[in-house]
């Protein structure tokens, strides 16, 4: 089956085939980005802005702040999980307290039609 | 690229919505298929019901929306009855019971738990009464607010009820208008007061006079919502009473026309607002959407606003006993937070009934006024035991609090409210004394900065966060001060940010403590913040943990429901069927 994935509620949670999956208000640790001055960004998620599919990887930019400096902004792509069988649309999402590694992306979230 | 929800709501949206409200009503939550769940509960919106937050999965927050807050005779015992009947979650409120009403800042009402199955029933319960659910959320005409005496008040220059009322006809379930790229909020009022809060609208009707003709300046473009607070801008257009659903007609077609329906985050007329400026937005509505030449802006009321302006003079909120332009008098009820138990609402219906003429109206601040209460029956009533815990006369920290729905129903909250600021209400008047000539004090909790406790209108504005607090994450609170509203309103400017919230209580006293000691003269505290820098604000805002104790640290949004027992998300009953039975899971 084909993978649905948007945000909804002024961007308050991911929706993956219709099931709500991610949602504001976690942290989020953040390696190697230039979101803030921190080593580590400790991000609190206050929306989710742009959703995307890179095959099976669901991703999104977060719009949210740094509750260690206070830096707000919207993060570089990040994996927020992964449909884990494709037929069955099952997804699992990826540990928030884990640390993340946010990237540019190459492609289009949403491909031209 | 339109997006996503513009695409659902071209196949099904408005009005027809409800016929398959109710087919699914009619044969259960299952029937609801699952690939189209995000699609169907975008769409119910329209019909005032909003599927309820992660773990809480079949069950709705319903609104109803009640124009200019007035709820007529015979309306709120139904209100009241549909309430204890139908709003009754799977675990209590521990502030609050198990049912209650909570009265909102748009004066709505919201009700929990609302299970699908029961919908048909609770429609024809409140359509009876001429109460409704149409277009209370989602993308179109909102309840209309406005003065909440409007017909009633002696410091009223227009009666601007009959035009809200008016407005309220024309616009709901009209199709012309059911599909606009977001929500549509109008403010309309006819009082010297200021309490339409027309500034934070998108679409603002402001009583003034032209040529020795009363009627209404209009304003455009206000909105609180994310980190985009705007104040209503001024078109230059005024516009006699008769007139007015001509303009509204105008401007939410412009709207309907040229909003953004490519990004939703886009969509409020406000950014429309910042695109175009206000001379842009006047021409295009003469131009393409009225048929009259607009008369140039009349002479306003704004120098005599006293609404929440921090002035503490005048009318700062509706709550106390007034006098009405009838020789009668209205006497406004403190709701803390704006939330009300079942019973109480009814108990409230009654006594209405047998001191005044039966109706009620809500007010933008959460409170509630019983209205045409003859002076003989006003010992009596406010000798009633229920306005102890509803007082005409209440401490300024209970009649200041406001707060949104928060992390117990709402997606979109970082933290929990309503019950943490019923506790900061409870500290904060036992441990805080304001200086004697404060009397009105506004403190608005939100748990986002989607911003339904309108917390940049207040004296001290708190907005959900988080931090770490000895390395493990807790709950925390963005404090800004010096926000209101008036001839001259104005944003609160953030100065301490993400302050744990056990630590809020001991920070508010600490304030007002250091504003006492260094205030001038008579100065009030918005003039206080207004004349410092954020700088010196943030120093007097010293958090500091107290005796208050804060049992919603954690994270309560990971909870199916922050009050029960046991909250894991694993544990949550939901989703459950029509008489409340957890479904099997498909696990």
């Amino acid at each position: 089956m084909t993978t649905d994935v948007h945000q909804l509620d002024d961007g308050a949670w991911i929706s993956v085939n219709d099931s709500r999956e991610v949602n504001v208000s976690d942290l989020w640790l953040l390696a190697r980005s230039d979101f803030c001055g921190c080593e580590t960004t400790d991000l609190l998620a206050e929306g989710f802005v742009e959703v995307g599919v890179d095959y099976l990887d669901i991703q999104a930019r977060i719009a949210g702040q740094c509750i260690s400096c206070g830096e707000s902004g919207v993060t570089d792509w990040l994996t927020v999980g992964r449909v884990v069988d494709p037929d069955s649309g099952e997804f699992h999402g990826v540990v928030h307290e884990s640390v993340h590694f946010p990237a540019k992306r190459t492609r289009l979230a949403s491909p031209k039609e | 690229m339109p997006t996503k929800v513009e695409n659902w709501k071209d196949e099904v949206y408005g009005n027809e919505i409800r016929e398959h409200l109710m087919e699914f009503a009619e044969q259960g939550w299952d029937a609801i298929p699952e690939d189209e769940h995000d699609a169907w509960f975008e769409r119910f919106k329209w019909w005032g019901l909003y599927h309820q937050r992660s773990g809480q999965e079949s069950y709705f927050m319903m609104r109803i929306g009640t124009p200019n807050g007035v709820i007529k005779p015979g309306q709120l015992e139904v209100i009241g009855e549909v309430a204890k009947e139908y709003a009754t979650g799977p675990v209590d409120n521990p502030e609050f019971g198990e049912a209650y009403c909570d009265w909102t800042t748009r004066q709505s009402i919201q009700l929990h738990w609302i299970k699908l199955e029961d919908i048909p029933e609770i429609f024809e319960k409140l359509e009876a009464v001429g109460l409704g659910t149409q277009q209370a959320c989602g993308d179109s005409w909102r309840n209309i607010v406005g003065c909440p005496v409007a017909g009633k008040d002696k410091h009223e220059h227009v009666d601007a009820w009959p035009v809200a009322e008016d407005l309220h006809e024309t616009f709901k379930g009209n199709d012309d208008y059911s599909n606009l790229p977001r929500k549509w909020k109008v403010a309309i009022a006819g009082c010297d007061e200021g309490c339409g809060q027309g500034d934070i609208n998108d679409l603002a009707f402001e009583p003034a006079e032209k040529d020795g003709e009363l009627g209404f300046n209009v304003r455009i473009g206000g909105g609180l919502s994310r980190k985009e607070p705007r104040l209503a801008r001024d078109i230059d257009v005024w516009v006699p009473p008769e007139q007015a659903a001509d303009v509204a007609h105008g401007m939410s077609s412009l709207f309907r026309d040229y909003g953004d329906r490519e990004d939703r985050f886009n969509a409020r007329i406000k950014f429309l607002m910042d695109e175009w400026g206000p001379e842009k937005m006047r021409s295009v509505l003469q131009e393409e959407y009225v048929d009259f030449e607009l008369p140039t802006a009349g002479e306003d009321m704004r120098d005599q606003y006293s609404y929440n302006t921090g002035s503490q003079d005048g009318h700062n909120d509706h709550v106390g006993i007034h006098e009405q332009n009838d020789g009668n008098y209205y006497i406004g009820l403190n709701v803390l937070v704006g939330r009300m138990g079942a019973d109480d609402v009814l108990e409230l219906a009654e006594l209405a009934d047998e001191y005044g003429s039966g109706e009620v109206r809500l007010t933008q601040r959460q409170n509630i006024i019983v209205t045409d209460v003859p002076e003989e029956n006003l010992d009596a009533f406010t000798s009633e035991p229920l306005l102890e815990n509803y007082s005409p006369d209440p401490s300024p920290f209970m009649r200041g609090s406001i707060a949104c729905t928060g992390t117990e129903y709402c997606s979109l909250s970082i933290v929990e409210t309503k019950n943490r600021q019923v506790r900061y209400a409870r500290w904060l008047k036992d441990n805080v004394e304001l200086p004697e000539d404060h009397k009105d004090f506004h403190i608005h909790l939100s748990g986002c900065t989607a911003s339904c406790a309108q917390p940049q209108i207040a004296d001290v504005s708190l907005r959900g966060m988080k931090t770490r607090k000895d390395g493990e994450p807790v709950e925390a609170l963005d404090i800004g001060l010096g926000g209101g509203l008036g001839d001259d309103p104005r944003f609160a400017d953030w100065v301490e940010m993400r302050v744990p919230a056990d630590e809020v209580p001991g920070a508010i006293k600490n304030l007002v403590n250091n504003f006492e000691d260094a205030r001038e003269g008579g100065e009030t505290f918005r003039d206080f913040v207004a004349d410092r820098d954020e700088e010196t604000l943030a120093e007097m805002v010293e958090p500091e943990e107290t005796d208050y104790h804060d049992p919603y640290m954690h994270n309560t949004k990971m909870t199916w429901y922050p009050y029960a027992e046991d909250d894991d998300m694993q544990s949550s009953p939901a989703p459950t069927d029509g008489s409340g039975e957890p479904l099997p899971s498909d696990d």
